[in-house]
C-alpha cells in the first residue's frame, strides 16, 4: 500500500499519482490506494473526535470515516460546498474518506523524477510528506498516508 | 486449519452437541414418564453410544472411557436389568452433564478430567457392577459391552435378545451373518468389502456372496441385489460381530445367528439360494421404496427393522450446517437491501409521479419483498432456545444439589426462536437468575412442607413471542420476595433514605441496584452482591427489559423482554441541533415537554427536572454530543426520559422528536474505538449516517465530567 516509499526504491519505475488541491497547493498519493473518488456529502459528526476527523458518510451501507486532510495537515479546513470532494483510500485495511478540495489530474512520473524532501526541523506538516516532483513547473508533494493516518482507534478514541 | 482431519473433527464435535441434546432430551423423557420409556432409552443410549464411537474413531481415549461407562448403565437400563429410581435418574442426569463437560475437554484439547467425573464413574460403576443378573460366561471379553446393539431395539426385541444372546453365547456354534446392504448403504459411500475384510481380521471362515442379479440391462448403477452370507467362528459374542457394522447400522439388513449344526454341514456345498430371504423386488422400486426392507430378516433373530427415532433423525437431517460468517454477509447485504429500499421510496416519493405510475406499483411489490426477504434472513440466524434451556436445567440440577434442596426445571416453550446472538448472550444473565432462584428463592425441602407445599420446588421458564419480541418468563413457586427484609437491608446498606415511601414493586426492584443482596450467608453459588444489578445491565446491553413480580409465601415471577433480533432495532429518531440522531425505543420511559417551571438547579448550576414529584437530571442532549456549546440552563423544549442502568432515570433535551421507526444496525467499525455515548450507526432514508445512542453510557460519562449527579431513585 505504500507505493511512495518503495517506488523511490526502484530505480526508473514508473508511478501512478492522483493528485489534488488543498488550499492553493498541490498534492498526490498513489494511485493504487485509491479506491474511489466520491462527490461531496456531508459527514455525520461524532461526538468527542478530534477536529480533522469530520464524521461519518454512509459508502454504500458501510460506514466511512472521513479526514479533514487540509486540517490534518495544519491548513484551514475545507469548506465543504459542491466542488470538494471525498478520496476513498484504503490504508492498512481499513477504507478512509480524505476531504480534499478538488482533484486535479492523474500524473505519471519516473521515481527517477521524484526527489526526498528537503530537511525542514520540526515542521509539523514535513513529516506527512514523503517526496517532491516538479510538474509543468508546479511543485507536487506525495504524501505518506501512513504517517497522515497513523492509526485512526488512537485518533479518535 | 486446512487439515481435512481437523475439519472432520470439528464435524464431530458439532455433531457431538445434536446428540448431547438428544441425550438430554431423552433424560428429560424419561425423568417424566411414570411407565419406562423404551423409546427413551434408546435414545439416551444411542447418543451415548454414538458420541464414544466418534471418540474413539479421534482417539479421545478418557471421552470414550466416560462414554463407554455411561453406555454400560444405559445398556443394563435397556435391558431392564436396572430400575429407573429417582436417584439412578438423577445420576444419569449426572452423567450426562459430565459427558457435556468430557466433550468440552476434548474439544478444547484440555487434558483435565473434568471435576466430579471420578465419584460420577464409580458410581456408574457401582451400578454397572453390581448387576446380579448380569453373570456373562465370556470372562474374556469386555464385559460391559457384551449387551450392547448398535442402534437396533424395539422393545419387544430388545427385551427379548439379550436372554437369547446370553444363552447361545455360551455354546461355541459358529454364527452366520448374513448381510445385505441397502441402496442407502452404496450412496452414503459405504464400502461393503472393507467391513468384509474387517471380518476376515476377526476370523471369518466362510463369505459367500449371493443375491439375485438381474440381467444386465435391468442393472442400475445403485441396486442392491448383492449379499453375502459369512461364517464367523463361535467364540466370538454377537456383539463383537454387530460393532463391525456399527457405521452401516439401519443402512443394511444384518442378521446374525448362531448356525444351527446341520447348515454346518450344508455349507460346505455350493450356496444355496436363502430360504429366509426373499428375492429382491425389481430393481426400479427398490431404489424408490427403502425403508420397508426389501429382504425380510428373520424376525427371531434380530430386529432388522430401524426404530421410529432412527427416521425422524433422518428428518431433522435434513438441514445444513452453515458458516455463521456467511449468514452475516447475507444479513449485512440484507440490511443494505433495506437501506437501498427506503432510499429509493422516498425518492419515488418526493418526484410526485402520478398515483398509478407503474414505478410506484413496481416499489411497492420491491417493499414487500425486500420485507419478506429480510424476516426470511433473520430467520436463519433464529434459533430455538432449547439448548439455552438445556443449560438451564443443569445449573439448576447443580445449584440443587449444592444447596441440599429439591428443585425441577419446568421448560415451556423450548422450540421459540431468536437471533444466535441472543441466546448466547442471555445465558450469563439467566444463569445467575436461576442460581438465584434456586438459592433465595426455593424453600429448604422441610420447610416447603411445613408451608404445605410439595417437597420438590419447581422453577419454570418459559420463551414466547410476544408483539415481536421475545418473553423469557422465569418463575419459581418458593418463598417470594421478603419485602420487609429488601427494605431494612436497603436502608442499612444506604441505598434508600430510612423513610423512603417505597410501593412493593419498588421494594421489589431495590434487588436491582448496585450491591444488594439479601442473602444472610453469602455461598458460592450467589449473594456476593454482584447479582441482580449485573443481570439488569447485561439484559440492557441486548436491547431488553427484566421486570420483577412477587407474592410473598408464593413465589417469584422474572419478566426478560428482549428483541428478537440485534440486527435491527426499534428506534425513535430525534433532532438535536440539526443533527439526527436514534434512541433506541427499548431505554426511552416516556417522552415529556419542559415547563420553565419544572426546572430546578441543584447546587448552584446542574439542572433537573421535576417529574411527577419526583427530580430527573436534565442532559442537554447538544452539548453532551458537542455539536453545540454548553449553554445555560435549557428551561423549554422536549425530553426523553431514559432508563439508566441503574434503576435511575435522565432527562435527555431534544429540539424535535421526529419519528418512530426500525433501523438496520450498522457497526461504527474498529477504526474509531469506542465513542462515549454512542452505541452504533444506522443509514437513515435519505442515506445519511444517524448515530444511535446509547442513553445510560452517555448520562455515565456525563456525570463522570461532573455536571450532573443523577439523584438515586
Amino acid at each position: 500500500m505504500t507505493q511512495q516509499n518503495s517506488v523511490q526504491k526502484h530505480h526508473g519505475a514508473e508511478i501512478e499519482l492522483l493528485s489534488f488541491r488543498l488550499g492553493e497547493d498541490e498534492y498526490c498519493v498513489g494511485i493504487m490506494s485509491v479506491r474511489e473518488i466520491r462527490g461531496w456529502t456531508r459527514p455525520t459528526p461524532l461526538p468527542h473526535a478530534p477536529p480533522h476527523l469530520r464524521g461519518v458518510i454512509n459508502l454504500r451501507g458501510t460506514v466511512l470515516p472521513v479526514v479533514d486532510l487540509s486540517l490534518r495537515l495544519g491548513m484551514d479546513p475545507v469548506g465543504g460546498d459542491a466542488r470538494n470532494v471525498i478520496i476513498v483510500v484504503q490504508i492498512n485495511g481499513h477504507a478512509v474518506g480524505l476531504l480534499v478540495h478538488a482533484v486535479s489530474d492523474i500524473l505519471a512520473l519516473e521515481s527517477d523524477d521524484l526527489q526526498p524532501p528537503p530537511e525542514t526541523a520540526g515542521s509539523d506538516g514535513a513529516r506527512f510528506i514523503s517526496a517532491l516532483a516538479i510538474v509543468d513547473e508546479r511543485m507536487v508533494r506525495i504524501l505518506n498516508l501512513e504517517a497522515v493516518l497513523p492509526d485512526l482507534t488512537v485518533e479518535a478514541a | 486449519m486446512s487439515d481435512p482431519m481437523a475439519e472432520i473433527r470439528e464435524g464431530f464435535f458439532a455433531e457431538c452437541e445434536e446428540l448431547l441434546e438428544s441425550l438430554q432430551d431423552g433424560l428429560q423423557t424419561l425423568s417424566e414418564s411414570a411407565a419406562p420409556d423404551a423409546e427413551a432409552v434408546n435414545v439416551t443410549f444411542r447418543a451415548v453410544h454414538s458420541i464414544k464411537g466418534g471418540a474413539g474413531a479421534f482417539g479421545l481415549d478418557t471421552l470414550v472411557g466416560f462414554a463407554h461407562r455411561y453406555e454400560s448403565v444405559l445398556d443394563l437400563l435397556r435391558s431392564g436389568k436396572l430400575d429407573l429410581d429417582p436417584a439412578l435418574m438423577r445420576l444419569l442426569f449426572r452423567a450426562a452433564d459430565l459427558l457435556q463437560d468430557h466433550v468440552r475437554a476434548a474439544h478444547e484439547d484440555d487434558p483435565t478430567v473434568p471435576e466430579g467425573s471420578a465419584d460420577c464413574l464409580e458410581a456408574l460403576d457401582a451400578l454397572a457392577g453390581a448387576d446380579p443378573a448380569e453373570p456373562e460366561p465370556e470372562v474374556t471379553d469386555f464385559q460391559p459391552l457384551v449387551l450392547s446393539f448398535g442402534d437396533f431395539g424395539s422393545e419387544e426385541s430388545s427385551a427379548a435378545l439379550p436372554s437369547f444372546m446370553v444363552l447361545d453365547s455360551t455354546s461355541l456354534a459358529d454364527w452366520e451373518v448374513r448381510f445385505h446392504p441397502r441402496t442407502e448403504l452404496y450412496r452414503s459411500a459405504n464400502e461393503p468389502l472393507y467391513l468384509l475384510r474387517t471380518l476376515t481380521d476377526l476370523g471369518a471362515t466362510e463369505i459367500v456372496c449371493d443375491g439375485d442379479i438381474p440381467p444386465l440391462e435391468d442393472l442400475t448403477e445403485d441396486s442392491a441385489e448383492i449379499c453375502w452370507r459369512i461364517v464367523m467362528p463361535g467364540h466370538l459374542s454377537e456383539t463383537e460381530i454387530r460393532e463391525v457394522f456399527d457405521f452401516v447400522d439401519g443402512l443394511c439388513d444384518l442378521t446374525i445367528a448362531p448356525l444351527p449344526l446341520a447348515e454346518v454341514e450344508e455349507n460346505s456345498e455350493p450356496p444355496a439360494p436363502w430360504p429366509p430371504v426373499p428375492a429382491p423386488p425389481p430393481t426400479g422400486e427398490q431404489t424408490k421404496d427403502a425403508p420397508p426392507a426389501p429382504a425380510g430378516p428373520k424376525p427371531e433373530s434380530a430386529p432388522g427393522e430401524p426404530p421410529p427415532a432412527r427416521e425422524a433423525h433422518g428428518e431433522a437431517a435434513a438441514t445444513v450446517r452453515v458458516n455463521l460468517d456467511r449468514i452475516d454477509r447475507l444479513v449485512n447485504l440484507v440490511g443494505e437491501l433495506v437501506i437501498t429500499q427506503a432510499m429509493l421510496a422516498q425518492s419515488v416519493a418526493e418526484a410526485g409521479l402520478q398515483p398509478n405510475a407503474s414505478l410506484r406499483s413496481g416499489l411497492d411489490s420491491f417493499t414487500l419483498l425486500t420485507r419478506e426477504i429480510q424476516d426470511s434472513v433473520m430467520m436463519i440466524r433464529a434459533q430455538p432456545v432449547k439448548p439455552l434451556f438445556q443449560r438451564m436445567a443443569r445449573i439448576v440440577r447443580e445449584a440443587a444439589a449444592a444447596t441440599g434442596k429439591d428443585v425441577q426445571l419446568r421448560p415451556l416453550g423450548e422450540t421459540t426462536e431468536v437471533d444466535k446472538t441472543v441466546i448466547e448472550r442471555l445465558s450469563d444473565p439467566l444463569t445467575h437468575m436461576i442460581r438465584n432462584a434456586v438459592d433465595h428463592g426455593i424453600e429448604p425441602p422441610e420447610k416447603r412442607i411445613e408451608a404445605g407445599k410439595t417437597r420438590t420446588g419447581t422453577i419454570t421458564l418459559s420463551a414466547r413471542h410476544r408483539a415481536g419480541r421475545l418473553e423469557i418468563e422465569l418463575s419459581d413457586d418458593g418463598g417470594g420476595i421478603n419485602r420487609k427484609r429488601v427494605l431494612e437491608t436497603a436502608i442499612a446498606r444506604g441505598l434508600v433514605p430510612a423513610d423512603a415511601p417505597l410501593g412493593d414493586a419498588e421494594i421489589d426492584n431495590l434487588l436491582f441496584l448496585p450491591g444488594f443482596s439479601t442473602a444472610k450467608s453469602v455461598s458460592a453459588l450467589s449473594g456476593r452482591g454482584v447479582g441482580m444489578d449485573v443481570v439488569r445491565s447485561a439484559i440492557h446491553a441486548l436491547g431488553g427489559r427484566v421486570a420483577i413480580r412477587s407474592e410473598f409465601g408464593k413465589g417469584t415471577v422474572f419478566t426478560i423482554s428482549l428483541p428478537l433480533t440485534l440486527a435491527v432495532l426499534d428506534g425513535m429518531v430525534i433532532s438535536v441541533a440539526g443533527e439526527t440522531l436514534v434512541v433506541p425505543l427499548s431505554s426511552i420511559l416516556e417522552t415529556a415537554a419542559m415547563r420553565p417551571d419544572d426546572v430546578r438547579t441543584v447546587a448552584g448550576s446542574t439542572p433537573v427536572l421535576q417529574l411527577r414529584g419526583s427530580f430527573v437530571p436534565l442532559c442537554d442532549l447538544g452539548a453532551e454530543m458537542g455539536y453545540h456549546a454548553q449553554r445555560p440552563v435549557v428551561r423549554d423544549g422536549t425530553v426523553l426520559v431514559t432508563a439508566l442502568e441503574n434503576g435511575n432515570r435522565a432527562a435527555l433535551i431534544v429540539d424535535e422528536i421526529v419519528e418512530q421507526r426500525q433501523v438496520v444496525i450498522k457497526g461504527l467499525g474498529d477504526s474509531y474505538g469506542r465513542i462515549p455515548g454512542v452505541a452504533a450507526a444506522t443509514i437513515l432514508g435519505d442515506g445519511r449516517i444517524a448515530l444511535i445512542l446509547d442513553p445510560a453510557d452517555l448520562v455515565r460519562n456525563m456525570t463522570r465530567a461532573g455536571r450532573a449527579q443523577p439523584l438515586a431513585v
